[in-house]
């Protein structure tokens, strides 16, 4: 009576979480690392279940941390990849999803390179799905085992500084970040040249920044985004070698950062291009145990939404 | 062969008459318009006790989709459409398949268009070959052949010297250029309004300024070359001050905008449904109001719909994926009507200069958005106060992409007569 | 669902006592104490474990490897909750591979929690033994279990429930039986 319940039969987003969701993802999250140390890390409780991994973009890792999550829940897993699929043929969306659907599925995690397209799904599909990344909008497994992180090595998901460098307007993990810490409280700056990092970011609560010395100060945690270099064909910045110049993290940059600040970054890593090679390597990069930490985050959004078939939104 | 309508209040911005009329058609045109006509020898009497007679209204941005798009739309479904929303005149945009570059396309719209009904269609041709934005039509030939402007909509022209000589071509030919204000190199693979909202969700977005830095390199070359230059689906509060002190200039530009943009915002998008995407994007809440104000103030001239219809399937899928546009023109009047003129923001006399009035002058139209004898008999008849509730299941367009669907009020078409025949009769 | 006290089956005094028969029960049913393990289930089996764990310690004087277990997961009944119960902490800083291991709940009803926590320690490793100490045995089970060791035997019918209160977490300890107040 009046107790806390989970009660989302999706996750689309962080932005639809309350406060209260997101500790209790992390705190089972929590419980999920215990079984990844154990020598049988596999657990019943999605025994009986399919989960379908529809990948419209490629991504071994994030699909690989669903495939396994998915698996030590004892859940059953079918890959969907766009490659291979009939979508070449000229299929939609909506008929691919409906097909799988015949197959009776319960939980359904795409990843799409349009933005909203697992909000689409809902309002048709009748399993839970799981937004794996959508377009520049959100990655919302991505932020959570981040948090997990933080939460490991701070004890705490408050009352952290939280600085996100690089590519923020194209960036589902910035997007996701940003809005989790503005929800637990945390301060929040973005770094990056202003073509990539728009002041409008203010709305969501995030101080922008374009000086990384300045954006960086402070901070328990240093956030460092993939660089890509098709940006800066498209005029986003002149060249790799003026971006790394002006916003890649060194040991100078980082000095400035709390004592006990953590680097990380979603990965994959471009070694001295945002990142100086020997922090990517240094105890306070955690960027190895974000990758253990996808596994029992992605596990415990499986075991919360647990998939049972759900009526469509409209 | 002759038609009264009685008994309606009879309103014509263009001669001033707000009264309750009547009003004889005869072979076409109107004969007589006076407080009382006798019915004798009439064959059809239509009693518009309680209703507003309008000069038919004119909605001078449509997409008709034939030839070559039959799938979304056909030139019947389209004057069927246009008269359920009141409209006795329309104008087509020439981003057909082919493309309306030719006299041939033109005549074959036109042909076509008086073999399925009765409402008035304009053709409007390109201003570029194949709307390459390269070479400029043959416009003297296409006016011979029936178009009534010329514009590249759907796309803008991009080259400036384009749009020049365009402007200098059609001084001889008293035309209409009719631009659709967007530099693509700004706006590139946007797909909403680019802003806060655009960043939150992802979308990639399309600045007001790519709209804006249009409008005012057309305002600039119309400054010197004085021809006749219109700006279509305006939606932005920045190009709104640039047409406005043009005016003021005494520079000859006309503006339309559309229903959406006068009554939704960017807000929507958030759900991420494609019936809410469209060129130019809907905007923010200042731009909306800053619209509703030029409406007022004589800096838009129109209301127009761009009816854009496309089919089921293409606007059911990704957001990203879904094709620009929404359907207006059996709406247009309802909303319009609803949100604007019953809340008091837009007088009716006002409304009929923007649905019916000015379009029909800026078209060059002859003898049509006046009621008047010798005047064309094309009328629309509203019941102010005959309900509504929109329903995209019951458009009898062949499109349901309409962003009003469920929207309900008062303010409905009654009668849709064009040419002294009764068109569309709720 | 509203419930009501039907009735206070024991007080601090008796429990204690209970305890205390449980405690050395265990012992005495266990040779070689130093292969010993305790495992309290969650939530309230954590506490009634960390009691007997006293217990033990005190009389024997050595340190007794008292873990936490979370069933929840290994519960056969997941698909049938409108939501996902929330998983609590299990903690076993020990291996249990050949360990005697008391399993330790506070009541004993179905016995499907124990069939979860058997197959949830499975996991785990291979333990010699593995016996159960119930504090309240209320009857109706639905499996093949039966307690090694309890603290009171309380037949009760199915529609009541029996409320083992702690003072760790209840500020008090007594056992209640508890009736709904309406159907």
């Amino acid at each position: 009576m009046g107790e806390y319940i989970f009660n989302q039969n999706h996750l689309l987003g962080i932005d639809h979480l309350s406060d209260k969701d997101i500790d209790t993802i992390l705190e089972t999250a929590e419980s999920f690392v215990e079984i990844s140390t154990r020598d049988v890390k596999k657990v019943p409780a999605l025994k009986g279940k399919t989960v379908v991994n529809l990948f419209f973009e490629n991504s071994t890792r994030t699909r690989s941390s669903f495939e396994i999550a998915a698996k030590r829940l004892s859940a059953d897993l079918i890959n969907f990849n766009s490659s291979v699929s009939s979508l070449k043929k000229g299929e939609s969306l909506r008929d691919t999803v409906l097909t799988l659907e015949a197959m009776n599925p319960n939980i359904i995690v795409i990843r799409h390179s349009a933005s909203g397209s697992p909000y689409y799904l809902t309002t048709f599909a009748r399993s839970s799905i799981i937004n794996a990344g959508d377009g520049f909008h959100e990655h919302p497994t991505q932020a959570l085992l981040d948090a997990l992180t933080m939460k490991q090595v701070f004890k705490t998901i408050r009352g952290l500084k939280v600085a996100i460098v690089g590519d923020i307007l194209h960036s589902r993990v910035a997007r996701s970040n940003i809005i989790l810490h503005r929800k637990m409280g945390n301060e929040v700056s973005i770094i990056g040249p202003p073509s990539l990092v728009p002041r409008e970011f203010e709305k969501m609560g995030a101080k922008v920044h374009y000086n990384i010395e300045e954006g960086v100060k402070n901070s328990d945690v240093v956030m460092m985004l993939r660089v890509q270099s098709e940006r800066g064909a498209g005029n986003y910045f002149p060249s790799i070698r003026e971006y790394r110049k002006h916003f890649a993290i060194n040991k100078k940059v980082f000095s400035m950062a709390k004592k006990s600040a953590i680097i990380m970054h979603p990965g994959p890593i471009n070694r001295d291009v945002e990142i100086d090679n020997t922090l990517a390597d240094s105890d306070k990069s955690f960027i190895l145990q974000q990758v253990t930490n996808g596994i029992a985050v992605r596990m415990a959004v499986l075991y919360l939404l647990k998939g049972d078939f759900n009526e469509p939104i409209n | 062969m002759s038609l009264l309508i009685k008994n309606g209040l009879v309103i014509d911005p263009s001669t001033g008459r707000d009264s309750v009329s009547d009003i004889l058609i005869e072979k076409g045109l109107i004969k007589k318009v006076s407080e009382k006509i006798a019915e004798k020898g009439i064959k059809t009497t239509i009693d518009a006790g309680g209703c507003v007679v309008s000069p038919g209204f004119v909605d001078m941005h449509v997409h008709l989709r034939e030839p070559g798009q039959e799938n979304k739309e056909t030139i019947e479904t389209g004057m069927l459409a246009a008269a359920k929303g009141g409209f006795t005149s329309i104008a087509c945009m020439p981003n057909t398949v082919p493309v309306n570059d030719n006299r041939s396309v033109t005549e074959y719209i036109i042909a076509r268009s008086h073999e399925v009904g009765t409402v008035n269609v304009f053709p409007v041709a390109a201003i570029s070959v194949g709307l390459d934005g390269v070479d400029i039509t043959e416009m003297a030939d296409l006016k011979e052949g029936g178009a009534k402007g010329f514009s590249d909509d759907g796309k803008c022209v991009m080259s400036a010297d384009l749009i020049r000589k365009a402007l200098e071509y059609t001084k001889m030919l008293n035309v209409p250029i009719i631009e659709h204000p967007e530099d693509h190199s700004i706006s590139g693979e946007g797909q909403v309004n680019e802003g806060f909202i655009s960043y939150k969700y992802g979308l990639r977005g399309m600045l007001s300024a790519a709209e804006e830095v249009i409008v005012a390199r057309d305002i600039i070359l119309q400054e010197r070359i004085n021809s006749l230059l219109h700006l279509t689906h305006i939606s932005t509060a920045g190009s709104i001050d640039l047409i406005r002190n043009a005016k003021k200039k005494g520079i000859r530009v006309t503006s339309d905008v559309t229903p959406h943009h006068l009554l939704l915002t960017e807000e929507l998008i958030t759900s991420y449904n494609p019936v809410y995407k469209m060129k130019p994007p809907l905007r923010t809440e200042q731009d909306r109001k800053a619209l509703i104000k030029a409406l007022n103030d004589g800096t838009v001239d129109a209301i127009a719909s761009d009816h854009a219809p496309h089919t089921f399937d293409e606007k059911d899928s990704e957001f990203e994926y879904a094709p620009f546009g929404v359907i207006g023109l059996e709406t247009s009047f309802n909303v319009i009507y609803d949100r604007l003129v019953r809340k008091g923001i837009l007088s009716v006399s006002k409304m009929i200069e923007l649905f019916s009035t000015n379009p029909a002058r800026i078209m060059g139209l002859d003898r049509r958005g006046v009621i008047e004898p010798g005047a064309h008999g094309d009328l629309t008849i509203f019941d102010p106060e005959k309900t509504f509730k929109i329903d995209n299941e019951k458009f009898v367009s062949k499109a349901n992409n309409c962003p009003f669907h469920g929207w309900e009020g008062k303010g409905s078409v009654v009668y849709t007569i064009t040419g002294g025949e009764i068109a569309y009769q709720a | 669902m509203e419930e009501k006290i039907k009735a206070k089956i024991m007080d601090e005094k008796k429990m204690m006592r209970a305890f205390q028969r449980m405690a050395v029960e265990i012992l005495e049913n266990n040779r070689v104490v130093e292969n010993l393990v305790l495992i309290g289930i969650q939530k309230k089996g954590v506490y009634v474990a960390e009691r007997i764990k006293k217990l033990i310690e005190e009389m024997e004087n050595i340190k007794m490897p008292t873990g936490i277990l979370d069933i929840t997961l290994f519960r056969d009944d997941l698909h049938k909750h409108e939501q996902q119960p929330i998983i609590q902490k299990t903690e076993i800083n020990f291996s249990v591979e050949d360990k005697d291991i008391v399993l330790i709940d506070d009541v004993l009803f179905t016995g499907r929690t124990i069939r979860a926590a058997m197959d949830s320690i499975f996991e785990l490793g291979r333990p010699a033994s593995v016996q159960l100490a119930v504090f309240i045995d209320r009857g109706h089970r639905e499996l093949p279990i039966s307690p090694d060791y309890k603290g009171k035997y309380l037949p009760t019918s199915r529609r009541e429930r029996v409320n083992v209160m702690l003072k760790e977490i209840d500020d008090v300890d007594q056992v209640l039986i508890m009736e709904p107040t309406r159907f």
